[in-house]
C-alpha cells in the first residue's frame, strides 16, 4: 500500500479567463474506513493565493502550518503579499529540503499574479514544480482526473463555465476512486471575489 | 540547552528530520512514493561555431505523463546551458544551485563563467551525495577557451565529448548521432541532426515524448528555441467541447468579495493641534 493511499484525496486546479478554480474532495479516511466527510484540503494563504494539499493528512497539516508561518514572516518583512510564483518556489524549496526523508504531500498551488493573470502549479512530494497553462491534478484520483480534465478543458472559460467544468471533472473522477469522494469543495477566484461552493456528490 | 520551539528558516542544505519516521512507516509496509522522473532524451553536439543542446518535453510519474510540455534545458549562465534527466526535483535543484554559485563567482572574478567551472561544481555536489541525488546532465557552453560539451552521471563521473546523449532515450538518439555526425557541421545541419536524434527518442522511447526543445550557444550569443518542433499535436479534440446544461448540485455557496487595498495618498492635510 502506498503512503498516499492512506488517507485518499483528489485535487484539481484549472485556469480560466482572468480567473482560476481549485477544487478538492471532502473525504478523510484511514485506509478503507471513512472518518470525516467535511475535510478541508484547500486553504487560503492570502486573498489571491490558494494552496491545496493532497496525500498524508498529517503531513499536509504540518506543511500548511509551516508555509503560513513563512508567509507571515514574508509579509512582515516585505509589507506585501507573496506572488503565487514566489510562493510556489517557497513550497518547492521547503519540500526539496527534505529530499531524503520527504513529506508525503503533493501540493497544488493556484493564484492570481500580476495583472490578474491566473497561475497554477503542482509538485511531487520532493518539490519538482510542474507549471501548466491549463490544469493540474493531484491525489489518489489523479489518473482519472487527468483523463477527465484533458477532455473537458477549454481555453478561456468564464467563471461560471469554469465552475461547471471543474465540478464535472472532479465528481466524475472521484466516482471512480474508492478513497476519495463524499462531495466536493470548489473555489472560483476572480480579481473581485472568491466564490466557495460545496458540491453534492455520491456518498459512498 | 533546550531546542528552540520556533522553527526558524534553516541555514541551507538537506534536513533529515523526517527520515526516522519514514523508515518506521516503510517497516510497517507502507511503500515510499514514486518521484516525478523525466524519462527523457537529452542530447548535445559541438558544431563549427559552438554547441547545440536538445531535449524532449515529457515528464512522467510512474506510467502517467504528468507534464506534456516541461522544460528540460536549464539556464546556468548566459553562455552555458544544461539539460537534465533523472528525478525532476534533483535536476532542477542542482542546476538552480550551481547557476547561483556561478553568478556569485562571476561577481567575485568579474569574468564570464567557464564550462569547466560549472562542471566541477556539479560533479563535486553529485559525488558528495554518492548518487542519491539522481541527476544525469548534459552540460554545454561556449567560453573564452572555446565550445565545450560534457556529460555528468549521478555518481559524479564526467565525460568530455563531441556529441553526447543521456536519459532513457539515449540509445535511440545515439544511434542517429553515430551514423550521421561529422566534424564541422553548420548551424542548420547541426539543428537538423539534433532534431532527428530527439525525434528518434520521442518516437521509440516510452519515457520521452511531446515536443523538441533546442538551444544553440555560440560565442557571445545564444538562442533558445522552445518547442522548435511539435511532432505530436493534439488533433482529436472536438471543437465544440463539452457543455453541461444540467448544472451540478450545489449545497452551499459562499461569496467573499476581495477588499481593495487601502491607497496611500501622498501629501495629505497636515494634522491639526
Amino acid at each position: 500500500m502506498s503512503i498516499f493511499e492512506y488517507n485518499g484525496s483528489a485535487l484539481v486546479a484549472m485556469v480560466g479567463k482572468n480567473c482560476f478554480a481549485i477544487a478538492s474532495d471532502r473525504r478523510l479516511g484511514v485506509q478503507l474506513q471513512t472518518i470525516a466527510t467535511d475535510f478541508q484540503r484547500i486553504s487560503k494563504i492570502h486573498d489571491r493565493v490558494f494552496l491545496g494539499l493532497s496525500g498524508l493528512a498529517t503531513d499536509a497539516q504540518t506543511l500548511y502550518q509551516r508555509l503560513v508561518f513563512r508567509h507571515k514572516l514574508y509579509q512582515l518583512r516585505e509589507e506585501r503579499d507573496m506572488k503565487p510564483e514566489t510562493f510556489a518556489n517557497l513550497v518547492s524549496a521547503i519540500l526539496y529540503e527534505k529530499r531524503f526523508g520527504p513529506y508525503f504531500c503533493q501540493p497544488v498551488i493556484a493564484g492570481l499574479g500580476d495583472e490578474d493573470k491566473p497561475f497554477i502549479c503542482t509538485m511531487d512530494s520532493i518539490g519538482a514544480k510542474e507549471l501548466a497553462k491549463d490544469f493540474v491534478v493531484a491525489g489518489t484520483a489523479s489518473e482519472s482526473l487527468y483523463g477527465a480534465c484533458e477532455s473537458m478543458f477549454k481555453e478561456d472559460m468564464e467563471p461560471e463555465e469554469l465552475f461547471e467544468t471543474v465540478s464535472q471533472a472532479l465528481l466524475s473522477s472521484v466516482d471512480r476512486d474508492c478513497l476519495s469522494g463524499w462531495g466536493g469543495h470548489v473555489y472560483v477566484v476572480t480579481p473581485t471575489e472568491v466564490k466557495e461552493r460545496i458540491l453534492k456528490g455520491r456518498m459512498d | 540547552m533546550s531546542k528552540s520551539v520556533i522553527e526558524m528558516p534553516p541555514k541551507g542544505g538537506f534536513s533529515f528530520d523526517l527520515c526516522k519516521r519514514n523508515e518506521m512507516l516503510a517497516k510497517k509496509g507502507v511503500s515510499p512514493p514514486s518521484f516525478r522522473k523525466t524519462g527523457t532524451t537529452i542530447v548535445g553536439l559541438i558544431f563549427q561555431d559552438g554547441v547545440i543542446l536538445g531535449a524532449d518535453t515529457r515528464a512522467t510519474e510512474g506510467p502517467i505523463v504528468c507534464d506534456k510540455n516541461c522544460e528540460k534545458i536549464h539556464y546556468m549562465a548566459p553562455n552555458i546551458y544544461c539539460c537534465g534527466a533523472g528525478t525532476a526535483a534533483d535536476t532542477e535543484a542542482v542546476t538552480d544551485m550551481v547557476s547561483s554559485q556561478l553568478q556569485l563567482h562571476r561577481y567575485h572574478t568579474g569574468r564570464e563563467s567557464r564550462v569547466v567551472t560549472a562542471l566541477t561544481l556539479l560533479k563535486r555536489h553529485l559525488f558528495n551525495y554518492q548518487g542519491y541525488v539522481s541527476a544525469a546532465l548534459v552540460l554545454g557552453g561556449v567560453d573564452v577557451t572555446g565550445p565545450h560539451l560534457h556529460t555528468i552521471y549521478p555518481h559524479g563521473s564526467t565525460d568530455t565529448l563531441p556529441f553526447a546523449t543521456m536519459g532513457s532515450g539515449s540509445l535511440a538518439a545515439m544511434a542517429v548521432f553515430e551514423s550521421k555526425y561529422k566534424e564541422g557541421l553548420t548551424r542548420d545541419e547541426g539543428i537538423k541532426l539534433v532534431t532527428e536524434a530527439i525525434c528518434s527518442g520521442i518516437f521509440n522511447d516510452l519515457g520521452s515524448g511531446s515536443n523538441v526543445d533546442i538551444c544553440v550557444i555560440t560565442k557571445g550569443a545564444k538562442e533558445y528555441l522552445r518547442n522548435h518542433l511539435q511532432p505530436n499535436p493534439r488533433t482529436y479534440t472536438s471543437s465544440k467541447g463539452y457543455s453541461f446544461p444540467k448544472k451540478t448540485e450545489v449545497l452551499l455557496t459562499k461569496i467573499t468579495p476581495l477588499k481593495e487595498k487601502v491607497e496611500i495618498i501622498e501629501g495629505g492635510d497636515a494634522m491639526e493641534e
